[in-house]
């Protein structure tokens, strides 16, 4: 296992899901690993340069750069925002990147890669909805689902048509809020049908989007990221 | 027919349009079982090709090939068919092309044509041009002529009639037709067509093609088709006029071994299509007497200019993107209000000729999850393509309060002091709209996730509060 990682909290994870940055410190520390959290840090850009700010989003993309050189790996709970720094900085920064894209990794990645037991322990029937950017972009492959067997008490189940985007999309959300709820509707009938507790992801932004719509129709299956599972111990 | 279907209606933005398809469950039923079962058999048919990514590379390279000289290209094929006895025109824009093939027609002294599928005529609207030079266009294709038939713009590029399952098409073929007793069998509504077909085949005496591909080796031009109503119309008539899109040429006959193998596995899911047609010229005593071959440019060398729209100009017209996509799959195609729906039709029609009616809404009208991208034979990065056109649209309007928002949240974000007192902020302001940890009302911008979905308050602390707290205690 790698000694020591910066932490990418990312701007959503810092303001409003706490317990996913929190969970991916105590995976991160109980494995021996020391974690930085370079205060400096705000945001990727991602949605910026997705929603058409290109601007904005390279202004955003330099001061990442900045804020996160001193470390040989930087490691984010967020398959999307991973993917936004690792494939899209080198095209529109250059040799500005300084290599730091490549530096970045998501959760399940640096897991999967350094073979990491992590011992976590988590009751309960739970489905993986791999997100959009971790699956295409990153290419993250069975890396979530194996750590997700490896868990105790765990049951993973098969979730119909998993690869289908759940509609979320940023702005998308909410330019597009019709067609997105549409979509939602089929992911939220996939996870239901699929007889899970829970359904899981390596994106916050996603889990958002898919835990509101759940919440909304009053089901029982909560939302969870992929850290606060692997948290989570007897 | 509803009225946000018709041809020539007026553009509607996206949102709006797909509002409209959201509420018609026929509709959508009607696609999702078409989209369903086109995209199985496609992943059947590519998954037995063990060098598919590999063919995938090469349809790009002998593609980009072509459109990195094009100029040369498409000299080269008017050549070849010039020296095969064709006849070449060249249009810079829908117009000039309609008036060509007006001209053509009335030359041969026809006042009917029968036409082959063919999307470009279809961006060009060259039934309406015939139409008022008093020329009755007649579609053959069968899913075109349903559409023709319910004075639909097509919903699909493959299938244009995916959007009209067998019951909807047996009403307007009873109604077309003069058969009140036609059941919806599916071989008695083909027989049907081909009875009506049939005799339009007998009488043409010019027919009007698009193209596949243009081989400018060779001069051969290829269209690939599933029902052999394509090949009547290349091969009865005395006069066939051929208009494609510049972007069709392809450099060498062998180039074809690679598009013939992609396209029937992206399209219809086919290992080969029933029918592929090529023709090279004219024949004496063999098919068509006179070919003209038209060259179409309307917005292609401004796509092309762009060095990161340009790859869109390698599509083959495959329709696996939208078979794939999860909005197309939501709305189906008219909501894209384009010739071109789905993914491909977001980038290449606010490309080729911007948009009517707002411009700038279908670049946004994905969530950019890249199924597209995955499926696409040629390789095409539709999302990134999306996000460029997205910069262009923002660039070019104004994005009223989200544009505020998102510039000033651009601020915020590269100043950390700001950010933290925002965040701090934030939680201060919202106490009033807060019940149970979520918020009760949805304002501006967010009023449209409300509809569907809740939303956690700001927590009462946030991560780097946290974090510091925790580094006091240690």
């Amino acid at each position: 296992m790698v000694d020591r990682v910066a932490l990418f909290v990312t701007c959503l994870g810092d303001t409003l899901f706490p317990q996913v940055g929190q969970a991916t410190v105590a995976v991160l520390e109980r494995l021996g690993v020391t974690v930085d959290f370079p205060r400096d840090q705000t945001c990727c850009g991602q949605m910026h340069v997705n929603a058409g700010y290109a601007a904005e989003g390279l202004a955003l993309a330099r001061r990442f750069v900045e804020v996160f050189d001193g470390w040989d790996t930087i490691v984010t709970p967020s398959g999307s925002c991973a993917a936004h720094v690792r494939t899209h900085y080198p095209e529109f920064l250059g040799e500005d990147a300084c290599g730091v894209p490549e530096r970045v990794v998501e959760l399940s990645e640096l897991l999967a890669r350094e073979g990491a037991e992590v011992g976590a322990s988590w009751p309960g029937r739970v489905a993986y909805h791999p997100t959009c950017h971790s699956l295409r972009l990153l290419g993250v492959g069975d890396g979530p689902t194996r750590l997700l067997r490896s868990v105790d008490g765990l049951e993973l189940v098969d979730l119909p048509d998993a690869d289908v985007c759940c509609g979320f999309g940023g702005t998308f959300a909410v330019k597009n809020a019709d067609v997105s709820s549409a979509m939602l509707a089929d992911k939220i009938a996939a996870i239901e049908a699929s007889g899970a507790d829970s359904v899981c992801a390596c994106d916050s932004s996603c889990l958002m989007h898919i835990g509101g719509g759940l919440e909304k129709r009053g089901s029982r299956v909560r939302a969870v990221h992929l850290a606060e599972i692997l948290a989570r111990v007897e | 027919m509803s009225s946000d279907s018709g041809r020539g209606a007026v553009a509607v933005p996206f949102p709006k349009a797909a509002h409209v398809a959201l509420e018609n469950e026929q509709l959508r039923t009607n696609i999702r079982g078409a989209t369903s079962s086109i995209r199985a058999r496609r992943a059947e048919v590519v998954g037995e090709v063990p060098d598919w990514q590999e063919l995938r590379h090469a349809g790009r390279a002998l593609k980009d090939a072509a459109l990195h000289d094009l100029d040369g290209v498409l000299l080269w094929l008017e050549a070849s068919v010039t020296r095969a006895g064709g006849v070449v025109h060249w249009a810079r824009d829908g117009a000039e092309a309609n008036a060509i093939v007006v001209e053509l027609v009335q030359a041969a002294g026809a006042s009917e044509v029968v036409k082959v599928k063919s999307l470009a005529t279809d961006e060009i609207d060259l039934n309406a041009a015939l139409e008022g030079a008093g020329i009755a266009a007649i579609e053959t294709d069968l899913a075109e002529l349903i559409c023709q038939l319910a004075g639909e713009r097509p919903s699909h590029l493959l299938v244009p009639s995916v959007h009209k399952n067998r019951t909807e098409i047996r009403d307007l073929f009873r109604a077309s037709f003069g058969q009140p007793h036609l059941c919806d069998d599916p071989f008695e509504l083909a027989e049907a067509a081909r009875l009506h077909l049939r005799a339009a085949f007998l009488r043409a005496r010019v027919a009007i093609s698009g193209a596949n591909f243009a081989v400018a080796e060779t001069g051969t031009i290829c269209v690939v088709e599933s029902e052999g109503n394509g090949r009547m119309c290349t091969t009865l008539p005395e006069t066939l006029i051929t208009v494609m899109g510049i972007e069709k040429a392809i450099r060498e006959w062998r180039d074809l071994e690679v598009f013939l193998q992609l396209l029937p596995r992206s399209a219809t899911g086919e290992r080969m299509n029933p029918y592929t047609s090529l023709w090279t010229g004219v024949t004496p005593g063999d098919g068509p007497s006179t070919f003209h071959l038209v060259l179409l440019d309307n917005g292609r060398s401004r796509v092309l200019a762009d060095e990161k729209g340009r790859p869109a100009l390698r599509c083959i017209r495959c329709s696996a993107c939208l078979n794939i996509c999860p909005v197309y799959r939501q709305t189906g195609g008219h909501a894209y209000h384009t010739v071109y729906a789905g993914p491909i039709g977001a980038i290449l029609q606010p490309q080729l000729s911007g948009e009517a009616g707002q411009p700038g809404s279908l670049p946004f009208a994905s969530s950019l999850c890249g199924a597209c991208y995955e499926v696409c034979p040629v390789e095409i990065d539709i999302p990134s393509i999306l996000v460029h056109e997205r910069a262009n649209a923002v660039a070019a309007e104004r994005q009223g309060l989200e544009g505020v928002l998102l510039r000033r949240l651009g601020r915020l974000f590269l100043d950390r002091e700001r950010y933290e007192r925002a965040q701090r902020l934030g939680r201060a302001l919202q106490r009033p709209a807060v019940r149970d940890g979520r918020l009760r009302w949805f304002v501006g911008p967010l009023k449209g996730w409300g509809q569907s979905r809740t939303l956690p308050a700001l927590p009462e602390q946030t991560f780097r509060e946290w974090w510091e707290t925790r580094d006091r205690g240690a």
